[in-house]
């Protein structure tokens, strides 16, 4: 009983965060900037900024995860970093030749106001960024937001700073990715190829944070958008944001940018949000739905029927980030299950209104709360006083669902103890498969290991 | 040893006074230390006959070397020690931050040790308490002694009501107290009864008037203090008066600051509604 201490009566806290279901900006910020070919994510703060973002990275895709710091001192932090920046700008390029140098700030540089824009700015004045090579800034602070925040941030910079309007218009279709993982974006790729739809997804980690082992070492592995896809992504005929809170800033930077316009999506996880993002990617690129789409549709479609009587009514608790947990609730709600406890530590109205929109009709009683007060403890006092049949969510949920003895299902961002998550995808329609696979598994498992002898079914 | 903190209204002479006061109790024998919790560094100007060279956070921009008091803390008229916070360029980096690693650089090198024999230290502190930074000479173990400097004009009182309250914080949980307030006259009329009235409201008391008088700005061109420049002068004299008087201060109190209403009322009842 790791969690022993938490209470089954919920008391009504004013100050006090227990157990945040969300970390930092910057983290988001160096996970998006890794998006991007060749780049080299910076972090403008103190060392220890830069190390746990590293090795919480590190430690979700089982890859090494290249950063580096402005190693702020007491000098910096009253002088201000713009030396650190401007020496360290010099020392990436000239020792680890970069193709882009993307800079986030974090708490201490936010606070003492270092400007990123001016001082990048200085470098190019100052000569101290090669010709042909880049560097783009994102404002992360970690005391407003999460790190959901941050990765939009980053995102957002790489759409205001890269993006130029030729004013010849490309048949290609932007894609922003929300925060997903790099199998995610893999999918997303092949789905448009299948769709026939030449797109241009930005971030893209495929290939660099589930890189395969060659032998060889790659201080830049082969994937990521290049600078020259981003430059176009400002001549493009469209964007579809995949997420209203991960990648809208993105496309809204580029529509203001380049006058590109965009629709935001939900990203494709299950069935519902998977229809809507082939028919629109299918309406953008004017195409028809290859039959190839619709039979794995119909697979997923086939297996949801089958199993319905396993999954129907079974209570879900599940917590994480926003733009996952608005199809995830869509989902398990498409399955006939009840998603009865949900928290997420991002705040943003945007999201507490998209979710009211899903529950309404559908699961009118369900506790949700995102942003302050909204922690792990709070829906492990909601667990106790409504069991549920499922936990989804991070690593973190390991402690509830052991304490509370309920099956968990490894779902979001980070997952430290299992892998998977960046090879095979939860998007689209196979995602999908998977996902239902893996809620199928644990329900059954219980109900086999809980079967009275006379009940234990061979046939299932 | 009495560790004393001169705050108040930006431009209001507050480093003028702190160094013709200081002058006054060096002239009385007392050996005393002057800390300038100031960017511009200009604190211990007249003390030093000249700017201070080498600031204690200019230390930081030479990292790895080692550093000596001796480098950035110089004596000024008799023997008074002088020694400058300094700070980042304005508009960058954090002067806030500033104060409180040079206050913890000068404790870390000795700066307040016995063998300084020191009778005061004095901490004069730029402008408004407008973050944590400004408020470090007040931290508990720091300053115990504040004196606000202020003038009969609205704005000098409503700073020096502010910062009453930035003292109230810090007093109600460490041991800083207020000594009073110090009026450095702009001839405003009635101002010597509208200090006394808001030191009385506020629960100190106005240690000391020092008139206006246009010697002073003479002394400063020349780099000194008046006591330096021309002991006869009687500007000079009041300088001493205000030394005295704070050397036998016994009247420490934790402030009441007003409601602005009050300070209002306070300035119509003596001055503007004349």
């Amino acid at each position: 009983m790791l969690l022993r201490h938490t209470s089954t009566e919920v008391k009504e806290r004013e100050g006090l965060t227990i157990n945040p279901a969300k970390t930092c900006q910057p983290i988001g910020a160096m996970y998006a900037a890794l998006g991007i070919h060749g780049c080299l994510p910076h972090s403008h703060g103190s060392q220890g900024c830069c190390s746990y973002h590293r090795s919480t990275l590190t430690r979700h895709y089982k890859e090494p995860v290249m950063a580096a710091t402005s190693s702020f001192t007491e000098g910096a932090s009253v002088f201000g970093g713009q030396a650190n920046l401007l020496a360290a700008i010099e020392t990436i390029f000239a020792v680890y030749d970069p193709d882009i140098i993307a800079v986030h700030s974090t708490c201490l540089s936010e606070t003492i106001g270092d400007d990123l824009q001016q001082i990048t700015r200085k470098a190019n004045d100052d000569g101290k960024i090669p010709e042909g090579k880049h560097v783009i800034f994102a404002s992360t602070p970690s005391f407003i937001g999460s790190h959901v925040t941050g990765y939009a941030n980053m995102v957002a910079g790489m759409a205001d700073q890269f993006t130029v309007s030729t004013g010849e218009k490309k048949n290609q279709i932007n894609i922003i990715a929300g925060w997903m993982e790099p199998s995610d974006m893999r999918e997303i790729k092949r789905i448009s190829q299948e769709l026939g739809v030449k797109i241009v997804l930005f971030p893209d980690t495929s290939d660099v944070l589930d890189a395969p082992m060659t032998g060889k070492h790659e201080f830049y592995p082969k994937g990521g958008t290049t600078v020259e896809e981003l430059k176009s992504t400002g001549d493009s005929l469209s964007s579809l944001a995949l997420g209203c809170i991960s990648a809208e800033p993105a496309a809204i930077a580029l529509e203001k940018k380049c006058k590109v316009p965009f629709e935001t999506l939900d990203i494709p996880i299950g069935l519902s949000a998977t229809d809507r993002f082939i028919m629109a990617l299918s309406k953008a690129g004017s195409v028809t739905v290859p039959d190839t789409i619709t039979a794995d549709r119909g697979r997923l479609v086939d297996v949801m029927a089958d199993m319905e009587q396993y999954l129907y009514g079974k209570k879900v608790a599940l917590f994480g980030d926003p733009d996952q947990l608005i199809p995830l609730t869509e989902f398990l709600l498409d399955l006939n299950m009840k998603p009865v406890h949900i928290v997420s530590g991002t705040p943003g109205q945007r999201f507490e209104k998209r979710m009211h929109q899903i529950l309404e009709t559908r699961a009118p009683g369900t506790n949700f709360k995102n942003g302050i007060g909204a922690d792990m403890f709070l829906l492990h006092q909601w667990m106790k006083n409504e069991p549920v049949d499922l936990l989804i969510g991070n690593t973190y949920g390991k402690y509830m669902a052991r304490d509370e003895d309920v099956p968990f299902i490894r779902f979001g961002f980070p997952i430290l103890d299992r892998i998977g998550h960046s090879y095979f995808p939860s998007v689209g329609y196979s995602g999908g498969l998977r996902l239902l696979e893996k809620i199928l598994t644990a329900i059954l498992d219980r109900q086999d290991r809980d079967a009275l002898e006379e009940k234990f079914e061979l046939v299932m | 040893m009495r560790k004393v903190a001169i705050y108040g209204k930006g431009g209001i002479g507050k480093s003028t006074t702190t160094q013709n006061t200081v002058a006054g109790l060096a002239e009385m024998g007392k050996k005393i230390m002057v800390i300038g919790c100031d960017p511009k560094a200009d604190s211990t100007r007249l003390l030093l006959g000249g700017l201070q060279q080498k600031t204690v956070l200019d230390t930081l921009r030479e990292e790895g070397e080692e550093v000596e008091l001796e480098d950035i803390i110089k004596d000024g008229y008799r023997k008074t020690r002088c020694t400058e916070s300094g700070g980042p360029e304005p508009g960058v980096g954090c002067a806030g931050r500033g104060i409180i690693t040079s206050v913890n650089l000068l404790e870390q090198l000795g700066a307040f040790d016995d063998e300084w024999d020191l009778d005061y230290v004095f901490y004069d502190v730029l402008g408004d308490v407008v973050c944590g930074g400004f408020a470090m000479p007040i931290r508990d173990g720091k300053a115990e002694e504040i004196y606000i400097v202020c003038s009969g004009e609205m704005m000098a009182m409503y700073a020096a009501n502010n910062i009453c309250k930035g003292i109230l914080k810090y007093a109600d949980t460490g041991g800083v107290r207020l000594g009073g307030l110090i009026c450095n006259s702009r001839n405003v009329d009635n101002e010597r009864q509208m200090i006394e009235e808001l030191a009385k409201k506020i629960g100190t008391q106005m240690i000391h008037f020092v008139p206006r008088n246009n010697f002073v700005q003479r002394a400063e061109i020349n780099r000194k203090t008046v006591i330096e420049y021309d002991p006869t002068h009687e500007q000079a004299d009041e300088y001493r008066a205000l030394a005295k008087k704070i050397d036998e201060n016994k009247m420490f109190v934790i402030p009441k600051p007003l409601e602005i209403e009050e300070l209002e009322a306070l300035l119509i009842e003596f001055g503007i509604a004349n």
